[in-house]
C-alpha cells in the first residue's frame, strides 16, 4: 500500500490506476472524446493537473471547455478516453467523487425565498465530511447574510454563496466554471483573493474562464481551449508573450514627433500611427523607456494605455500562427 | 483491501443521507409556505369555494335530478379532486421546473444528493398537503351538512389511486415544460378541461351521455365518481379505479422516461 491512497478517506485505489505513481495528479484527462451528433465538442483532449495546483482552462464560448469539465466531473459520460479524480473514475465511483470534488457550475442559481443559511446548512447535511458553516461563511464574506433570502443578494454575493456550496464538503478539488464571468471589477478581484485563499488550504483548482487576465493572475498553467482541442498548454507567462509577440503602449502625443526617437530604443520592435494615437510595440520595460524618451524630447504621453490583450487577441494569434502546430496531439 | 476501505464508510453515510433528505423537505416546506400559490390554489381556493356553494340556498335542497342529493354534497368529492388536481398541475411541477430553469437539479448532481430527491422531497410536501386539504374539505363538509362518507375504506383507496394517477400528469407538465412561466401555463390548460370533466360547472348527474362516457374516462371524472360512490357507502366499482389506475401506469412510466434533469 502506498502513502498516496491514504489521503482519501475510505477510498481505495481504483483497479486502473497504478499505485506507484507517488505523485499521482489531482485530475488526469486522457485521450477524452465527447460529441453531441455529429458536432464534436471535445476532441482527444489529455491533460494532468497536480495537486495543490491552480489549473486554468482558457477558450472562447463553444470551445469545449464547459463539455471537458462536465465529462471530468462525471456529469457526461465520454465517448472515449479514461478520466481519474484523485484516482477515482467519476462514472464508476461517483459517490467518492461527490464526495471529494466540489462543484461551482456556469449560471447556477437557487431558490429566491430560501435563506443563505437555510440553503448553507441544507448542502452542509449531504457530505460526510462538512466543513463548518459559520466559519466558510465567514471566509467568503457571507457572515452577516445568513438570514437574507437569496433573491436579495448582489451578484457578487450570489457567486460567492455558489462558491461556499462548491467548497462545504471540504473537497479536495474545486472546480470552477466561469465563477467572474458578470461580477464587478472590484467583486471580480475579491473573488480571486478567494480562489487564493481556497489553493493556500490546500485545494487543488480547476478553473474554466475565457479572462486572460485571471488565468494570469490566479492559474499556474494554462490549457488553451478551441474547437474541442488543447491548442496550448504552458504557464500564463509564456502563453501571454507567445500570443502578444511582445507588450504594446498606446498613446497621444501633445505635439508630433519623429518616430526614430521610439524605434531606436533597444526596448522597440515597432511603431504605428493609427489616428493621432501612437502604438509601440516592444518587450522589456517598454512603458519606462517609451515615456522616459518622450519626456526628455518634450513630448507629453496622453491617454497612456497598455496592451490589455484579451483572450481574442491571444487566441487569434495562437490559433492563427500555430494552430497546425500546436493542433497535434501531444 | 480495497474491497473493505471502499465499503467502510456506508454505514456511516446512511444517517447522514436520512438527514439530508430531512433538510431537503424542510427547505421545500419553507418555500411552500414562503410562496404560497400552490397552496391558495390547492387548499385556500377549494375551501372558499365550500364555504361559497354551503351559502347558496338551492344547493341544499334535495334534488331529485341530482338522486335525491343536495348539490353542496355532490361538490364536496369535486373540490377534493379540484384541489388535487391544482397540487398535481401546479404545485408539483411549476416548482421542478423552476428549479430545472434556475440549474439547482444541475448543481445537486455534482453533489452526494441525486436532483430525484428533490423531486420526491416535492412529492412528500404535496401528498401532505393533499392529505390536509382532503381532510378539511370532507370534515367541513360534514359540519355544514354534507353526508359522512359511509365507506371509508372506498374513500382512502379512491384518494391514493387519485394522487397516484393525478402526479405523473405533473410531472408530466415537468417534462414538456421549459420554464415555471410554461408549467404554469401547461398546467392551466390542462386543468381546466379535466375540471370542467369533473363536474364544476355541469354536475356529472345532468351531463348528456357523450359527455358522462367522456367524464367517466377522464381522471377526474372517475376519481369524482369513485368518491361519490364511497361517500354514499358502497366501495367503488371497478370502471373508475382501473382508469384511475390505468393513468398512473401510463403517466408514471412516461414522466419516468421523459423527464429531463436539466
Amino acid at each position: 500500500m502506498t502513502t498516496d491512497t491514504a489521503e482519501i478517506t475510505g477510498a481505495g485505489p481504483s483497479p486502473g490506476t497504478t499505485p506507484s505513481t507517488r505523485t499521482r495528479p489531482a485530475v488526469e484527462i486522457t485521450h477524452l472524446r465527447k460529441a453531441y451528433g455529429t458536432l464534436v465538442a471535445v476532441d482527444d483532449v489529455s491533460l494532468a493537473v497536480a495537486e495543490g495546483e491552480i489549473f486554468g482552462i482558457l477558450g472562447p464560448n463553444g470551445a469545449g471547455k464547459t463539455t471537458t469539465v462536465e465529462c471530468a466531473i462525471g456529469l457526461r459520460s465520454p465517448d472515449s478516453g479514461t478520466i481519474r479524480l484523485m484516482g477515482l473514475d467519476p462514472q464508476t465511483q461517483q459517490d467518492e467523487v461527490h464526495q471529494i470534488v466540489g462543484v461551482q457550475l456556469q449560471q447556477g442559481a437557487l431558490p429566491p425565498k430560501l435563506r443563505v443559511g437555510e440553503i448553507l446548512d441544507m448542502y452542509r447535511s449531504f457530505y460526510r465530511h462538512p466543513a463548518d458553516v459559520g466559519e466558510l461563511a465567514s471566509a467568503l464574506g457571507l457572515a452577516a447574510k445568513k438570514t437574507d433570502y437569496y433573491r436579495s443578494l448582489s451578484g457578487g454575493q450570489r457567486q460567492r454563496l455558489s462558491v461556499a456550496l462548491a467548497l462545504i464538503g471540504q473537497p479536495k478539488i474545486a472546480v470552477l466554471d466561469e465563477m467572474t464571468t458578470g461580477l464587478d471589477p472590484q467583486a471580480r478581484r475579491d473573488a480571486w483573493e478567494l480562489i487564493e485563499h481556497i489553493r493556500d488550504r490546500g485545494v487543488t483548482i480547476v478553473l474554466v474562464t475565457h479572462f486572460m487576465e485571471e488565468a494570469e493572475r490566479l492559474c499556474n498553467r494554462v490549457a488553451l481551449i478551441d474547437d474541442g482541442k488543447i491548442v496550448a498548454l504552458d504557464t500564463p507567462a509564456n502563453l501571454a508573450a507567445r500570443a502578444r509577440g511582445g507588450k504594446t503602449v498606446r498613446f497621444l502625443p501633445d505635439v508630433p514627433f519623429d518616430n526614430r526617437l521610439l524605434t531606436e530604443l533597444p526596448e522597440v520592435t515597432q511603431v504605428e500611427c493609427q489616428g493621432q494615437h501612437v502604438i509601440v510595440t516592444g518587450a522589456g520595460e517598454l512603458v519606462n523607456a517609451v515615456l522616459l524618451t518622450l519626456a526628455a524630447a518634450g513630448v507629453t504621453a496622453r491617454d497612456v494605455q497598455l496592451d490589455s490583450s484579451s483572450l481574442e487577441d491571444a487566441f487569434v494569434k495562437l490559433t492563427g500562427k500555430h494552430l497546425s502546430k500546436e493542433g497535434q496531439p501531444s | 483491501m480495497t474491497a473493505i476501505s471502499v465499503r467502510r464508510p456506508k454505514p456511516l453515510a446512511l444517517p447522514t443521507k436520512r438527514t439530508a433528505f430531512g433538510k431537503i423537505v424542510l427547505n421545500e416546506a419553507r418555500l411552500a409556505l414562503r410562496q404560497p400559490q400552490g397552496l391558495i390554489g390547492g387548499l385556500a381556493i377549494p375551501v372558499v369555494l365550500l364555504f361559497v356553494f354551503n351559502a347558496i340556498t338551492p344547493f341544499k335542497q334535495p334534488s331529485a335530478d341530482l338522486g335525491g342529493l343536495t348539490a353542496f354534497g355532490i361538490y364536496v368529492p369535486i373540490l377534493v379532486a379540484f384541489s388535487l388536481a391544482m397540487l398535481a398541475l401546479f404545485n408539483l411541477p411549476v416548482p421542478l421546473a423552476s428549479y430545472r430553469e434556475l440549474g439547482i437539479l444541475r448543481r445537486l448532481s455534482t453533489t452526494p444528493v441525486p436532483p430525484s430527491w428533490l423531486l420526491a422531497a416535492q412529492g412528500v410536501i404535496n401528498v401532505a398537503v393533499a392529505a390536509a386539504a382532503t381532510g378539511i374539505l370532507i370534515g367541513g363538509g360534514i359540519a355544514l351538512g354534507a353526508p359522512v362518507p359511509k365507506n371509508p375504506a372506498g374513500l382512502a383507496v379512491t384518494l391514493v389511486l387519485t394522487i397516484a394517477a393525478l402526479f405523473p400528469i405533473g410531472l408530466m407538465v415537468a417534462s414538456v415544460a421549459r420554464s415555471a412561466n410554461t408549467a404554469g401555463i401547461i398546467g392551466r390548460v390542462v386543468f381546466f378541461p379535466l375540471i370542467f370533466l369533473a363536474g364544476l360547472w355541469w354536475p356529472r348527474e345532468l351531463m348528456p351521455t357523450g359527455l358522462r362516457v367522456l367524464s367517466d374516462a377522464s381522471p377526474l371524472g372517475a376519481a369524482v365518481q369513485a368518491l361519490q360512490d364511497s361517500v354514499q357507502g358502497q366501495f367503488p366499482p371497478a370502471v373508475p379505479l382501473l382508469v384511475l389506475a390505468a393513468y398512473a401506469v401510463a403517466f408514471g412510466y412516461l414522466a419516468k422516461r421523459c423527464f429531463r434533469w436539466e
